[in-house]
């Protein structure tokens, strides 16, 4: 305690230690040893050696470049629908929930603290091929007689944007709850249109939401691999599954840690990118 | 123009509705199909009910044991990060230091990487330096995903909370070891609180990064993936649909807490004027 009033300008760095060794040591080093493992060669055999191997990378993206495309198409496809999803009902919930707002939150977001393996079966059970949904779809035509959801690109789909969703909804509600009311109704006497009024208050007010959604739910989703293996079969199988496979099952440690930096180096690519066409001070603020 | 505006409020109710229910129905299946009773291995069909297995929901050994290691890993690692993340949040938000922004960036680049390159990093460290993968490695590696969610969600509190309670107290002679203890941490436990709570439910819930750090050990989602290929037991949908209970109810007392605060709150300033 003496040496804490001697030294006050100690505090804040024996606060955060602690923590950031942990994460020093659990979260940065590992990366440097991911990185390390993707550039060695060798079989579990004979052991794995550091050769600088730069062919891990080169294999990677000529035998597995579906799979990568495949995984910037899904997790767009399933980025783009939770936010046509999420939009309208945390606007509900923001600008009409009145005295249940908490309450339609809670509802909102329990179902997401259900064991993500369990969502993700349970609609194996829903798009099942004797499941109610195909039963409505092949009545009105809309899916062939003999046609299916489960095992195709669509369920794979449909699983990831159910799985991601909170990750959409919460920052866009937390963006919408926090402009006032009484904004939108002054907008809207000046407007009167209330088309009007949306697109030019409540929708620039609720784009750094609409940004910190889009990242949060694209990135777990590039990186997906459970929604392809219980919902899709290998013709739907995403970089995610590849990394996995080859770094638990094959055991080929350098060609599964180069599918991950790869993975890790798209997404940063691709939240760079983002940022630049959106302005940065979005990404902070 | 009027009646436009009014059909567009009720679209809006009925998109909500129809919402509300795409969210809630795979959990209603869940619930549905934990008072089934399957003719074979596979809960698929609806076939008659039965409440057997809500009573055997921890018939199964296999599933007990994982289920047990689960919630003794989530304990543990709920206690373990939050003092490392309260600690961190602490010194973001009362203190001003060199090196702020580079632990904000620390604290945020754990959050936005895909669990897949978490769990593959932690295997090649764990392999590179010949750490054998197992109960151990897998508490690592939870304390390592929530420490950041501790942070921002004990950060969330403290940012709204009254230093000059803080004075206030130091002015009434209470030396700064009493002050924290008897003023700031009753006023940032609630936070305290939720981090804890959210750390236990990340936990429990983790497949992706477990799947890689485990060895051999059986949690309860490394349960359910291996038995997702033979046939998921149905006592695995009574466990989701109390996970579900358990969730609604410790959020919905939550709630009730902080409206009766604010209540009370309004009734003292009224009072005091």
């Amino acid at each position: 305690m003496g040496y804490l009033r001697r030294h006050p300008r100690a505090v804040p760095y024996l606060l955060i230690a602690p923590g950031l060794v942990w994460l020093g040591f659990l979260f940065v080093v590992p990366l440097y040893y991911l990185a390390s493992t993707s550039l060695q060669s060798g079989d579990i055999y004979a052991g794995f050696q550091q050769t600088f191997s730069w062919s891990n990378y080169s294999d990677m993206a000529v035998q597995y470049r579906p799979q990568l495309v495949r995984s910037v198409q899904y997790a767009a496809i399933a980025t783009i629908a939770a936010l046509v999803i999420a939009y309208p009902l945390v606007y509900f919930i923001a600008r009409r929930g009145g005295q249940w707002k908490s309450l339609l939150l809670v509802l909102l977001v329990a179902p997401f603290f259900v064991t993500y393996l369990i969502r993700t079966l349970a609609w194996q059970t829903i798009l099942a091929d004797e499941g109610l949904i195909v039963g409505v779809l092949r009545d009105i035509g809309l899916v062939a007689e003999d046609g299916r959801l489960l095992a195709t690109s669509f369920a794979v789909v449909a699983g990831i944007t159910y799985n991601y969703f909170p990750f959409m909804a919460l920052p866009i509600y937390v963006a919408l709850e926090q402009f006032d009311g009484r904004l939108l109704e002054a907008g809207g006497d000046l407007y009167a249109n209330p088309v009007r009024a949306f697109l030019r208050i409540t929708l620039p007010i609720s784009l750094p939401g609409v940004f910190a959604g889009t990242l949060t739910t694209f990135i777990p989703a590039m990186g997906d691999f459970v929604n392809a293996q219980l919902l899709g079969t290998p013709k739907q199988y995403m970089i995610g599954n590849v990394i996995q496979s080859k770094f638990l099952v094959v055991v080929d440690y350098p060609l599964a840690s180069a599918g991950a930096v790869m993975l890790m180096v798209l997404i940063l690519a691709g939240v760079f990118l983002y940022a630049r066409a959106l302005g940065t001070e979005r990404l902070t603020g | 123009m009027r009646l436009r505006r009014r059909i567009g409020y009720h679209l809006l109710t009925l998109y909500a509705v129809i919402g509300f229910g795409y969210i809630l129905l795979p959990i209603a299946v869940i619930a549905l199909f934990s008072f089934n009773d399957p003719a074979g291995k596979y809960n698929y069909n609806w076939q008659g009910f039965t409440l057997q297995y809500w009573r055997d929901v921890l018939a199964i050994p296999a599933l007990r044991e994982a289920l047990f290691v689960s919630i003794e890993i989530a304990l543990l690692v709920s206690v373990i990060a939050t003092v490392l993340g309260t600690l961190i949040a602490l010194a973001l938000v009362r203190h001003a230091f060199r090196g702020r922004g580079a632990t904000n960036l620390l604290i945020f680049l754990p959050m936005s990487t895909p669990e897949i390159v978490l769990g593959a990093s932690l295997l090649a460290l764990f392999l590179n330096l010949g750490v054998a993968t197992g109960f151990g490695t897998i508490l690592l590696a939870h304390v390592t995903f929530c420490v950041s969610f501790v942070v921002v969600t004990v950060k969330a509190r403290l940012t709204g909370f009254d230093r000059q309670l803080e004075e206030a107290a130091m002015d009434l002679g209470a030396n700064v070891t009493r002050t924290f203890l008897r003023v700031t941490l009753p006023l940032i436990l609630p936070g305290i609180g939720a981090a804890a709570l959210l750390s236990f439910a990340l936990s429990l819930d983790d497949f992706v990064i477990t799947n890689f750090t485990k060895g051999t050990v059986v949690t309860f989602p490394v349960y359910i993936w291996g038995a997702a290929r033979i046939g998921v037991p149905v006592q695995v949908n009574v466990i989701g649909t109390l996970i579900f209970l358990i969730a609604v109810g410790i959020m919905a007392v939550g709630v009730a807490i902080s409206v009766v605060r604010a209540r009370r709150d309004r009734a003292l300033a009224a009072a005091a004027r």
